[in-house]
């Protein structure tokens, strides 16, 4: 039995970096410390795709990764309106091969901000992020809201290492001195936690960003006496803490982006922040979900410009989320074949796009069998990034850690299946063009 | 005609304990359901594990009632998977992003099975 110290976290934004686990007989078999229960039902492993595969007459076959990687490049040189979607469950290293291959075709390039904080991405390229590190909100902050934010479910060690539970250089007295106001539709697990809970009504976020920013700014006398649920005496109070914060941040989720008003509502819950800085230190900050999208964003920027939504069909970047964006293409049924990698569209996906997906040859590179399997025509298991391969990732904060090996495995890396293909689609080419 | 709800979906934390386990009996006990406050229940008839029928302009679905304090009336919660998005709209609204949360739906008693997840895909094959 060996113990392994400071191993990283590839579930959730948090990247926990503290965790110790066992490993024994090349396998971990327990999680010492560190770890929520989802991160550690992500390191003690589930039921893996055991072979790579393609589909024949509607059955997956078992192949060699050769035949599977081969099959991937013919169908992806064979494209014309390919899509090449995921990317944020994997390293930095293989998201720079992916985009790369995405050039090298002419591919649309999209992650799964898409459908998570895509708005928010959209809001930041508007009006800007007044914003920090994880470090600093543990070390400064005696304000939090979490505003359709649920990290008692979603990001469940996030306010035990960062915000509201943690103690920091100036923040000793842990939550004593620190106040935690939740705004939700739903008395959730972690609105349960709050100082003030603002329940607000479905959707109401806009009007509710609006009424504090005019209180902020002095405009109390314009608030009604309800506004999207909440009563003004309510917002009065958030907005007293607010200004009475030393340190103040909204961390905010899907509440906010996956709501009719979409990135409007960023843009005002970025605009809020900023009115509050006219009394004191203010941040804002999205709840990232997956381990690495911030990294696929990064990534995506340094190589095209733009971090999502990225065609390269014109032989340079264009970018113009509600057009290229996958769920965008896909209900226009526009693109013909499509890459899922380190993302599950067949359980994340709305319906109606994937009646699309279901009639395209599908590319599928996972650890996991998953909803997406069951219409894959070509199926390559991957190695476990954070377990099983190391790599470099960027947490919710944009800070980067890199995430180490833990145990050996046959099955081959993410990088290394994409660079494989990358090669067979350039030695394809090349033929075509004898 | 089924009663009217506005639709939401989101995490839950055993939804994301089998993020990588989604064909499991675990993952399909806790995200084939609907979340919502016990009155609601009570005005449509069913008890937790009854099965209910939602339906919405993209689809339908059947899931499984679950009472949840904290749920606003009027409310139902799916959480985020292959059901609640057999119901969602894909319509981006020129943004990207399709609408997983504050859909008009329908939901009424059924007498219909709740379908697993490979029969549930199966619908997109046919």
């Amino acid at each position: 039995m060996v113990e392994i110290t400071d191993v990283v976290c590839s579930l959730c934004g948090c990247v926990c970096d503290d965790i110790v686990v066992e490993v024994e007989d090349n396998n971990v078999t327990k999680v010492k410390k560190g770890a929520c229960s989802v991160g550690k039902s992500k390191l003690m492993g589930h039921g893996r795709i055991e072979s790579p595969a393609i589909r024949e007459n509607g059955s997956l076959k078992d192949c060699s990764y050769d035949d599977a990687i081969k099959k991937a490049a013919e169908i992806l040189a064979a494209a014309r309106r390919p899509l090449l979607y995921g990317w944020s469950s994997t390293v930095c290293e293989a998201d720079k091969v992916g985009v790369e291959l995405a050039e090298e075709i002419g591919a649309v390039i999209d992650n799964t901000a898409s459908v998570c904080h895509g708005p928010s991405v959209l809001a930041i390229q508007d009006v800007g992020l007044p914003s920090c590190t994880l470090g600093e909100v543990k070390n400064r902050a005696d304000l939090i809201i979490y505003w359709g934010a649920n990290p008692a479910a979603a990001h469940a060690n996030h306010m035990k290492r960062y915000s509201y539970i943690t103690k920091g250089y100036w923040t000793a007295e842990g939550k004593k001195n620190k106040k935690l106001i939740v705004v939700d539709v739903r008395r959730t697990a972690t609105a349960k936690m709050a100082d003030v809970f603002l329940q607000i009504e479905q959707g109401k976020d806009y009007l509710v960003f609006s009424a504090l920013r005019a209180m902020l700014y002095g405009y109390e006398d314009v608030v009604p006496e309800v506004v999207g649920g909440v009563s003004k005496k309510d917002l009065l109070e958030t907005v007293r803490m607010m200004k009475e914060a030393k340190f103040g941040i909204i961390f905010f989720g899907m509440g906010v982006t996956h709501t009719g008003a979409r990135h409007n509502n960023i843009v005002n819950a970025i605009q809020t922040t900023r009115a509050a800085h006219t009394h004191t230190k203010f941040n804002i900050m999205p709840m990232r979900g997956h381990y690495n999208v911030a990294g696929i964003n990064q990534v995506c920027t340094w190589e095209t410009g733009y971090p999502f939504a990225v065609d390269l069909s014109r032989g340079y970047a264009w970018y113009n989320p509600g057009e290229h964006s996958a769920t965008d293409l896909l209900i226009r049924r526009e693109c013909d074949v499509a890459l899922f990698i380190a993302s599950d569209p067949g359980a994340h996906f709305p319906g109606e796009s994937i009646r699309h997906l279901a009639k395209i040859p599908v590319i599928q590179i996972d650890p996991f069998p998953n909803p997406t399997t069951e219409f894959a025509d070509v199926v390559i298991p991957a190695a476990i990034s954070g377990i099983e391969a190391e790599g470099n990732v960027y947490r919710m904060d944009n800070i980067p850690i890199r995430l180490r090996k833990l145990v050996d495995t046959e099955y081959m890396a993410d990088e290394e299946i994409l660079e494989r293909i990358l090669g067979e689609v350039r030695a394809i080419k090349e033929k075509e063009g004898e | 005609m089924g009663t009217k709800v506005n639709l939401i979906s989101g995490r839950t934390i055993v939804q994301g304990q089998n993020l990588d386990n989604k064909l499991s009996e675990e993952y399909f006990s806790e995200v084939a359901t609907c979340e919502m406050n016990k009155a609601d229940m009570e005005k449509l008839g069913v008890t937790g594990g009854d099965s209910v029928k939602v339906k919405t302009s993209y689809g339908e679905v059947v899931v499984r009632a679950k009472g949840k304090e904290g749920t606003p009336e009027g409310v139902i919660f799916i959480p985020m998977g292959p059901w609640a998005n057999a119901v969602v709209s894909g319509d981006t609204h020129g943004a990207g992003m399709p609408q997983y949360k504050g859909i008009d739906a329908e939901i009424e008693p059924t007498e219909e099975e709740v379908l697993h997840v490979k029969d549930l895909m199966k619908r997109y094959m046919e």
